[in-house]
């Protein structure tokens, strides 16, 4: 087997894309410039009253920046198209493209759906109407997909991510597998990293740990946060003094500090990161609580049932994700029981669970400050006043009054917030907290393949720049989001 | 004002104390000591010799009275050996009785021994912080001039093609971890494998003698990240200020462009972005940490990585009082500077 180039077959491609790239870059620079000289475009009017104008040198300049984008995006399009078609003989792009197949389909299905039923789908439909929104949420999307289709079903990924191949160690992108079989994939695309491991399979089985942990962290910071910020809002006073002054505590502290200190070896044997995961992980059932009870108190037909039904379901997650092989603190000198085994459907395992902890309680004091802000200024509205006088309770007006009006920022700042966990998840791989070395996770790659840096780089840029795509996407997200939310 | 100032210093006194407390706790919790009996002593230490070892040193006494004597506040431990040596937390062997006091800790200026490098605790912190601090002025004066240029350029028009251009690069700044844009940097900029081998991939010479091939790297690296984020709140206070009804008013008049956003618009919009600034500080010792560790500079970050990954107790509280200062001095800083540039505000 040959070693494989990027683009393969389509080389020729390679000077055009960089023409139409080399165009675009300049005829940006070109317009910033343009913007800040006063356009003297020449108008004309007419006996009729109406009036027009030539485009001038800026409306050129336009159009070629528009046409550069377009033949730039087209040949990388041709290129992932082909890759599909062609595979490796397209290169190592085409390799890739043609391994991420469902999820180029998923992709295609998610937007044609959604840009067909948008009028029907709410704030999440209006996303689509803003161009912003629509490059971040296919950025994310992508993620998410392939971390599904790499991590989960394993369609994506080419070879076993833990399994050395001796040859391979540190071979470049594109390096043909040594002794390779019929039934392999004869390629290690992105090559080899300092352990001889596909760097393509551990970048996509591991994109599925971050998809995964970050948004389930964001969602539980954003439950404590919501669940401790709307009462110190709404009522003020004492609590209010006492929950910001932790906050501020918590806020205080350097993260990075934080994290030395609670995510070690040692710490998760005193079994505090249980304890505080037992804390942290009964904030959402307080919240769905108070959430139904206030709701539907005045219907007890409706209301028992209900919260039987609902918050069973959750306390049997709640005690599945805290018990870890049927105890939920075990150490030498002490066990505290926890679920049985044949109950517990959350494998958590604990280094999972102190990572996990750890960035819910960094996240959960900003959460509070936002939610608390935003309930300082709800509370003095109208149809608060209006739900005051018609003797509605303090947890309806709460729940039901003044946090579906928090909405818009809050959704802006949950997307905003996923990158941010994102990155300080990768910041615990970087310094090798937390996960364990093998783990696939961006942060543990990039960690290990920086130290050959200067002569390897390959192994740490793919998980650098996914990292960057993925948090980037989010953040173009919630741009998308605050602007269409901004509009109605 | 002052009353406010006194009121806030006392917060910031009770925060701080709160901080090291929680710092003390979990450093001094069973398991943390017992590898740090082990690092220190040797790792197949026996359970009783790790505990006559931690007894001696006086790291099993309650840990209120050890937080008293890390603070001064408290007697410090004296040990008597079985063979009649007298070892204690204010003194050496070799002190001479009458020069023994019983009190060090930190209201005495005593911050402790180092169990890692062996050294006074304070003489470490000063020498990392000045390196520290050579890297944090490089990466402000970089940092804060471009990120008020391309706020204030972004926004003095608001959705022409220079914002747009703009806002994106500090999207994509903003979405870019130090070590994600540092691994890229020295991939590219210092690898073999690029062949561009403009700058140095390791800042360790920059210690002694910084120049631009050593220090350019960890500088721009930290000061991307923040960037973005000033860049973003400039230009959203500039937008704002570009809205308002005096700027309409002197454009009337027939003030010129150039004048209204240098001498009407920028004033104003400089001060939600001072605020910014300010509070960015504390965020960059996160950067701080991960580039020196990236770029092998040895300044305060390595050493907070270093006291943590051995458990030095007493190290790792002096970095953590010197952190929490930092956040809550340029918190008081931001709150007095927003009332003397914004006079609207008054503190009563």
């Amino acid at each position: 087997m040959e070693h494989l180039t990027w683009t393969g077959a389509l080389s020729p491609l390679n000077l055009f894309l960089a023409l139409a790239f080399g165009v675009l870059v300049l005829a940006i620079l070109v317009q910033m410039v343009l913007s800040l000289i006063p356009s003297g475009s020449s108008r004309a009017v007419y006996a009729d009253g109406t009036m027009s104008s030539d485009q001038g040198l800026s409306g050129f300049v336009g159009m070629i920046l528009q046409y550069a984008l377009l033949t730039t995006l087209g040949i990388i399009a041709l290129y992932v198209v082909a890759g599909v078609l062609m595979g490796p003989n397209a290169g190592i792009i085409g390799g890739m493209s043609q391994q991420l197949l469902p999820v180029w389909i998923a992709l295609i299905v998610t937007y044609a759906v959604s840009i067909t039923f948008k009028r029907k789908l709410g704030l999440y439909g209006k996303m689509f109407d803003s161009t912003v929104g629509m490059i971040g949420f296919g950025l994310v999307m992508f993620w998410v997909f392939a971390g599904f289709f790499g991590g989960v079903m394993d369609w994506v990924t080419t070879h076993d991510t833990l399994s050395q191949v001796s040859g391979m160690k540190n071979k470049g992108p594109g390096t043909p597998l040594n002794g390779a079989e019929a039934g392999d994939y004869q390629w290690f695309l992105l090559g080899g990293d300092n352990l001889a491991r596909d760097v393509f399979s551990r970048l996509f089985d591991g994109a599925w740990i971050v998809v995964l942990i970050a948004p389930m962290a964001t969602l539980f910071a954003f439950m404590v946060g919501i669940t401790l910020g709307l009462p110190a809002g709404y009522y003020g006073g004492k609590l209010d003094t006492f929950l910001s002054f932790l906050a501020n505590l918590i806020l205080a502290f350097p993260v990075i500090l934080l994290f030395f200190l609670l995510v070690t070896p040692e710490i998760v044997l005193t079994g505090i990161p249980n304890y505080m995961a037992a804390i942290l992980f009964f904030f959402p059932l307080v919240f769905f609580y108070v959430l139904l009870n206030s709701r539907f108190y005045t219907q007890p037909s409706v209301r028992t049932p209900l919260l039987i039904v609902v918050l069973g379901g959750l306390f049997w997650a709640y005690l599945s994700l805290i018990s870890n092989d049927g105890a939920i603190v075990s150490n030498a000198s002490y066990t505290l029981p926890g679920l049985p085994v044949f109950l517990d459907w959350i494998r958590m395992p604990s280094e999972i669970l102190v990572v996990f902890v750890s960035v819910v309680f960094v996240n959960a004091p900003t959460v509070f400050r936002i939610v608390r802000g935003l309930a300082l200024d709800i509370k003095t509205r109208d149809y608060v006043a209006a739900a005051q006088t018609r003797g509605e309770g303090p947890w309806y007006i709460m729940l039901w009054e003044i946090l579906p009006n928090a909405r818009g920022p809050l959704i802006v700042d949950f997307c905003l917030r996923i990158g941010y966990t994102t990155i300080l998840l990768g910041t615990l791989g970087f310094f090798g907290l937390g996960l364990a070395s093998e783990s696939p996770d961006w942060g543990t790659t990039i960690n290990a393949g920086r130290r050959l840096l200067s002569i390897y780089p390959h192994a740490a840029i793919a998980p650098a720049v996914s990292l960057l795509t993925l948090v980037l996407g989010l953040n173009l997200l919630a741009d998308g989001l605050r602007e269409e939310s901004l509009r109605d | 004002m002052g009353l406010f100032i006194l009121r806030r210093l006392g917060v910031m006194i009770l925060t701080g104390l709160c901080l090291t407390f929680i710092v003390f706790w979990l450093t001094n919790l069973y398991p943390n000591l017992e590898k740090l009996a082990k690092t220190q002593g040797n790792f197949r230490m026996s359970d009783e010799a790790v505990s006559s070892y931690l007894g001696d040193r006086g790291y099993l006494e309650p840990l209120p009275i050890k937080f008293g004597q890390w603070l001064g506040v408290a007697p410090g431990w004296v040990t008597e050996k079985e063979d009649g040596k007298t070892i204690g937390r204010c003194f050496s062997e070799g002190t001479p009785a009458e020069e023994r006091r019983s009190f060090c800790g930190v209201l005495q200026g005593d911050w402790g021994q180092s169990t890692v490098f062996k050294e006074d605790v304070g003489g470490i912190v000063a020498t990392r912080l000045a390196l520290t601090g050579k890297l944090m002025f490089w990466v402000l004066v970089l940092m804060v001039p471009s990120a008020l240029i391309i706020g204030v350029l972004a926004g003095m028009r608001e959705g022409s093609k220079m914002d747009r251009s703009l806002s994106t690069v500090s999207i994509v700044s903003t979405a870019t971890p130090e070590y994600v844009s540092g691994v890229i940097f020295i991939a590219v900029f210092a690898s073999s494998a690029f062949g561009l081998k403009w700058f140095k991939g390791s800042a360790t010479s920059a210690m002694d003698s910084a120049n631009f091939e050593n220090f350019f790297l960890p500088v721009l690296t930290i000061s991307l990240y923040g960037m973005g984020y000033i860049a973003r709140m400039t230009r959203a206070s500039m937008t704002e200020v570009m809205t308002a009804q005096y700027i309409r008013t002197a454009r009337l008049k027939g003030v010129s462009f150039k004048n209204i956003v240098l001498k009407h618009a920028l004033r104003n919009a400089l001060i939600a972005p001072f605020t910014v600034i300010m509070l960015q500080i504390p965020w960059l010792l996160n950067g701080v940490v991960i580039v020196e560790t990236l770029f092998n500079y040895k300044g305060f970050g390595w050493v907070l990585v270093q006291a943590a990954g051995n458990n030095d107790i007493e190290l790792l509280l002096a970095v953590s009082v010197v952190s929490v200062i930092v956040v809550l001095l340029t918190q008081l800083i931001s709150d007095i500077g927003y009332v003397f540039l914004n006079p609207r505000i008054r503190i009563s």
